[in-house]
């Protein structure tokens, strides 16, 4: 499945992300695999998904251009197929999901 | 064992080429080019280390790389162990690859390996299988952060037990049932290319299918007792091209080590990095802790620090003399003008070594011939490095490279006598200055 830039995507939770001077080193603990990223604004876009609402949101705050959206979108797509990246799951409800004991005043800060 | 099984996967990158052009030159900081050409600058961290962690084995194997047998007194405790996993932690070391000795029989092995799954490390480790009972295995397949590796260099017993002793073959077809049972799937056979088993790589693909695990195969090294044996166990020149054309048959489906690219010259390049990794994304721990540029170069020239140091690994892995000296590429010397240079890269570092070549020339199994030339001036020279350090267990083995004839061990005359103490041996630990003075 091609990366889909509206929608949200995450890392796997099993893949490990290491800076390295030419980019990063990306490795899958379930499929013991390893992939390699060529570029630096590539890794910030990698690391970004987790907090944007999607993976153009990811790009943005990497400072990727409109013109090169397309070329990190397939690079992201090689990471799909190795299950590095995958579709965040849809849950119901986020407040639901933190944990009540939480403090309010935290969550009123975020 | 290994330098790179876990291949890179997949490049990605956005405007890059990948192919086989050069990277322009530079000067300090790599520019993108070829993944190859930066790695020769050398990561942060390791991609892959060995880490060998007793010179104790059960077996004898005739070309042991690190010329195991007996434990050394000075191997690294449980506690420096557990510290030495603390450091690939925060270097993000994704795994390692453990071996020995026979790893297994390290009373705290199982404990290691919990700590490491613990700490978000990795662990693929070698076995000749003498402890994969039922019961290990069940235990290992629960395991995501564990892989296992077992060692078998003859698809029949005969072959195999030829270099890795009688008894061998059978013990690691057993742990490899007791996998199969418990359901591990994947596990690696890993297999030393020789001579004598190169007519069989059909029959090991088999025997890998049959218990579901994947193939491995390494090239032998001249490295430990490899040395002795080398001669007499390498493959032939035929050998190795029908070897490469059974790789290129297989391609991604049998794992290599990254080991063979010196074959590459054969035609296409193998899959995986081919480069030498030494000191630039690989590199070993022996069990004293002494770090080394890679798993086949134990000898101090390939020395870089060792972990009990200040800094540990990490200044060993960063900051070492030789370690900065290995990061540069790799001259070619009487190489350069070979059209094969660029695929090849003058092959591995350790088997020029240990075969008194040097190192700037061609590899020892040069798929052109000119090691072989090489070769026959060094032995008229006589002046092949010896590995460092020997734990081999006292026995006979052979045959050995000076082609004298192996001597049996020898009675040792003692002379017992019956001396009745007067009284008790004086404790090592009297702190009395006069214990045991009668006057």
């Amino acid at each position: 499945m091609p990366i889909e830039l509206d929608s949200a995507w995450d890392l796997h939770p099993q893949v490990s992300v290491r800076p390295e001077p030419f980019g990063a080193l990306l490795y899958h603990f379930g499929t013991r695999k390893l992939s390699f990223l060529k570029d630096r604004t590539l890794l910030t876009v990698v690391q970004s998904l987790a907090d944007s609402p999607s993976v153009r949101a990811a790009c943005v705050t990497a400072g990727v251009s409109d013109a090169d959206l397309p070329k990190y979108a397939r690079a992201l797509d090689t990471l799909v197929i190795s299950s590095m990246v995958i579709q965040r799951p849809v849950t119901p409800s986020p407040v639901i999901q933190r944990p009540v004991v939480e403090s309010p005043v935290a969550e009123r800060a975020s | 064992m290994t330098i790179l099984d876990a291949r890179p996967e997949a490049q990605v990158g956005t405007k890059q080429s990948f192919g086989r052009t050069p990277a322009p030159a530079t000067a300090d900081t790599p520019k993108p080019g070829r993944l190859v050409d930066l790695f020769e600058y050398g990561l942060d961290s390791p991609i892959c280390l060995t880490w060998e962690l007793t010179y104790a084995c059960n077996l004898s194997c005739s070309h042991c790389l690190s010329s195991s047998g007996r434990r050394d007194p000075r191997e690294l405790t449980t506690e420096e162990a557990k510290g030495v996993i603390d450091e690939f932690e925060r270097m993000q070391v994704f795994y390692v690859n453990i071996g020995g000795g026979e790893p297994t029989i390290r009373p705290d092995f199982w404990e290691l390996v919990d700590y490491a799954s613990e700490h978000h490390v990795g662990v693929k480790f070698s076995t000749n299988g003498v402890k994969i009972s039922p019961e290990i295995a069940q235990r290992l397949v629960n395991s995501d952060y564990v892989d296992v590796q077992i060692s078998l260099d003859g698809a029949t017993a005969d072959v195999n037990d030829y270099v890795r002793g009688p008894g061998s073959y059978d013990t690691a077809m057993r742990a490899m049932q007791n996998l199969y049972d418990a359901g591990f799937e994947n596990f690696k056979i890993s297999v030393v290319c020789t001579r004598q088993n190169i007519p069989q790589l059909d029959e090991f693909k088999a025997i890998a299918d049959k218990f579901k695990a994947q193939l491995r195969l390494t090239r032998l090294r001249p490295s430990g007792r490899g040395a002795d044996v080398w001669d007499d166990l390498h493959p032939l020149p035929e050998q190795q091209k029908e070897l490469y054309n059974w790789l290129v048959a297989h391609g991604e489906g049998v794992l290599t080590g990254d080991s063979f690219f010196h074959l590459s010259a054969y035609g296409d390049a193998l899959p995986g990095l081919n480069l030498c990794g030494a000191g630039r994304v690989v590199c070993l721990i022996d069990p004293v802790g002494d770090v080394y540029a890679c798993p086949f170069a134990i000898h101090e020239e390939f020395l870089a620090g060792n972990v009990r140091s200040e800094g540990g690994f990490h200044e060993v892995w960063r900051n070492s003399e030789l370690f900065a000296r290995l990061r540069n590429p790799q001259t070619g010397g009487a190489c350069t003008s070979c059209g094969f240079f660029d695929s090849c890269r003058g092959g591995c570092m350790a088997a020029k070594f240990f075969t008194g070549l040097p190192l700037d020339g061609p590899d020892p199994e040069c798929v052109r011939g000119f090691g072989e030339d090489a070769l026959t001036k060094r032995k008229e020279a006589d002046s092949i490095p010896k590995p460092d350090g020997d734990h081999s267990h006292s026995t006979v083995r052979g045959p050995r490279r000076d082609g004298k004839p192996v001597t049996k061990s020898r009675p040792v005359n003692l002379t017992l006598s019956l001396r009745r103490p007067e009284a008790p041996p004086v404790s090592a630990c009297e702190i009395d200055p006069l214990a045991g003075f009668r006057p």
